[in-house]
This record gives C-alpha cells, sequence and structure tokens, in this order.
C-alpha cells in the first residue's frame, strides 16, 4: 500500500464518519461542528487530487462562512436539544429503507464503469490557480458574470426575507 | 504529487462519493428538523463536488474544476437566502419542525 492510499481511506473514514454522526447527534450545534470535519476532510481530498484552489475555496467558503451562517441562525433561533422534535419510528425504518436502496441501485450501476486514464491526465497541474483562472477568464467568463447578479439577487433576497412585516 | 492519483482508482472515489451522497438523502427522509435538513443538502452537493474534481483529474479537464467552483457560488447564495427563508418560517410558527409547514398538504 502506498501512502496515498492510506490518506485516501484515512480521509473517507473521517468524512463518512461525521457525516454520519451528522444525521445521528440530536443537538444542531454539534451537527454543524461535525459537518465541518467531514468539510475539512473533502478538501484535504481535493488536495490529494492536485486541486490546491479549490482546497483553499473549499476550506473558506464551506468551512468558513457558509458553516459560520449556520452556527449563527441556530444561535439566533436558540436551538438545543429539548425543542428538537420528535418522530415515530415507522417514518425512519422507511427513510432507512429507501437510503439503503438509491445506495444499492447506485453501486450496482456503477459497479461495471470503466474510466480509461487518457494521456492528458498525466498532467497533473490542472488544478493550480494559474490554470483555473486561465480557464475560467477565458472560456467561462459569461457565467462568471451572470453569477455576480445571481449573487446580488441572493443578498436582495435574503435582506427582503429577514425584514419585519411593513404593514 | 504526479504519482499520488496513480495509486487511487477511480472506483474508490465514485464508491466514497455515493457513500457521502446517500449519507446525505437518509438526512433528509430521515430528521424533521429544517436547519439539519439544509445541512444535508449541503453535503449531498459536497459529494457531487468532490466526484467531479476526481473526474476532472482523472480525465485531465479543467473544466469539471470550474463547475465545481459555480456550484459553490450558487450554494452559497443558496443557503443565504434559504436561511433567511428559514428565519421567516420559525417567525410565524415559533418552529423549525418541517411538519408544521403542512398548509399545502392535500
Amino acid at each position: 500500500m502506498q501512502l496515498s492510499q492510506y490518506l485516501f481511506f484515512f480521509l473517507s473514514f473521517v468524512a463518512v464518519l461525521s457525516a454520519i454522526m451528522v444525521i445521528l447527534d440530536k443537538n444542531p450545534v454539534h451537527s454543524v461542528l461535525y459537518l465541518i470535519i467531514t468539510f475539512i476532510a473533502i478538501a484535504c481530498h481535493y488536495l490529494l487530487l492536485n486541486s490546491t484552489f479549490l482546497f483553499a475555496v473549499q476550506i473558506i467558503v464551506y468551512s468558513g462562512a457558509i458553516m459560520v451562517l449556520f452556527l449563527y441562525v441556530i444561535m439566533m433561533l436558540n436551538l438545543n436539544k429539548e425543542i428538537e422534535p420528535h418522530k415515530k419510528n415507522i417514518p425512519k425504518v422507511i427513510a432507512v429503507i429507501s437510503a439503503g436502496l438509491l445506495m444499492m441501485c447506485l453501486v450496482a450501476l456503477l459497479k461495471g464503469a470503466e474510466v480509461n486514464m487518457l494521456p492528458a491526465a498525466r498532467n497533473s497541474n490542472i488544478g493550480l490557480i494559474e490554470n483555473l483562472g486561465k480557464v475560467l477568464f477565458k472560456e467561462y467568463m459569461l457565467p462568471f458574470e451572470i453569477s455576480s447578479i445571481l449573487f446580488l439577487a441572493a443578498m436582495v433576497g435574503a435582506v427582503f426575507l429577514s425584514k419585519k412585516e411593513i404593514n | 504529487m504526479k504519482e499520488v492519483i496513480i495509486g487511487i482508482p477511480i472506483q474508490w472515489y465514485i464508491y466514497l462519493c455515493v457513500t457521502l451522497f446517500c449519507i446525505g438523502v437518509l438526512g433528509v427522509l430521515f430528521r424533521r428538523n429544517a436547519i439539519i435538513i439544509f445541512m444535508c443538502i449541503e453535503l449531498m452537493l459536497n459529494a457531487v463536488n468532490l466526484l467531479m474534481v476526481s473526474f476532472s483529474r482523472y480525465l485531465g479537464d479543467t473544466s469539471g474544476q470550474v463547475f465545481v467552483f459555480f456550484v459553490m457560488v450558487v450554494a452559497a447564495a443558496e443557503v443565504a437566502v434559504g436561511l433567511a427563508i428559514l428565519m421567516m418560517i420559525y417567525r410565524n410558527t415559533k418552529s423549525t419542525d418541517i411538519d408544521t409547514l403542512n398548509n399545502l398538504k392535500w
């Protein structure tokens, strides 16, 4: 076994385990913290795949901005274990069965998939910020500009929704 | 760094991403708290992101990683609006239980 394989298994184990803990933990704050661990493990997977730009963006945007937003909302709503809604057992069993069936279908579907590595894949520099920036600002210039409009719309929407009723 | 990718087959990444995605689906079906459901949607988006990055790395195509960047942009916008909606729901119903939102249920 190579070092990279050990790293892969370790990071996958951390990611899957903390993802399961996100679901099982009753306290929403703990769920957010476990989800941050999952995101950091996924970011380390990006580093293993040599895409350093996405590693940085994942840490900054997901583990930083988005999760802080979640924590902030949980703090403002003052959620804790006591007011956690309870659920009957039958829907839980049905949920586990249907998610297991979905996983079985996907694994069965993708088991025979063969991806032949192209000769171009030997070039390991595609994830570096230099190449990614060139592609982003040449071929994907229009989507990049449109995403700024999306952000503006999201900002206006968030401000408008969180305002108190006017009348 | 060039040799790192050689030791890991793409199938391992496929199985990892399928597992993470199904955990996200399970969380959406399993929990009643709207915030946890939001977090599970983020988990599913991340599983797909990881799969796209690994495919772009294995096929030597930069477009996959640019697409992941755009998915992150949309996810950030989605979370901002979604949490604002959640705040409004909490203000009206005093809970984040999605079972209280049954006005449109037939």
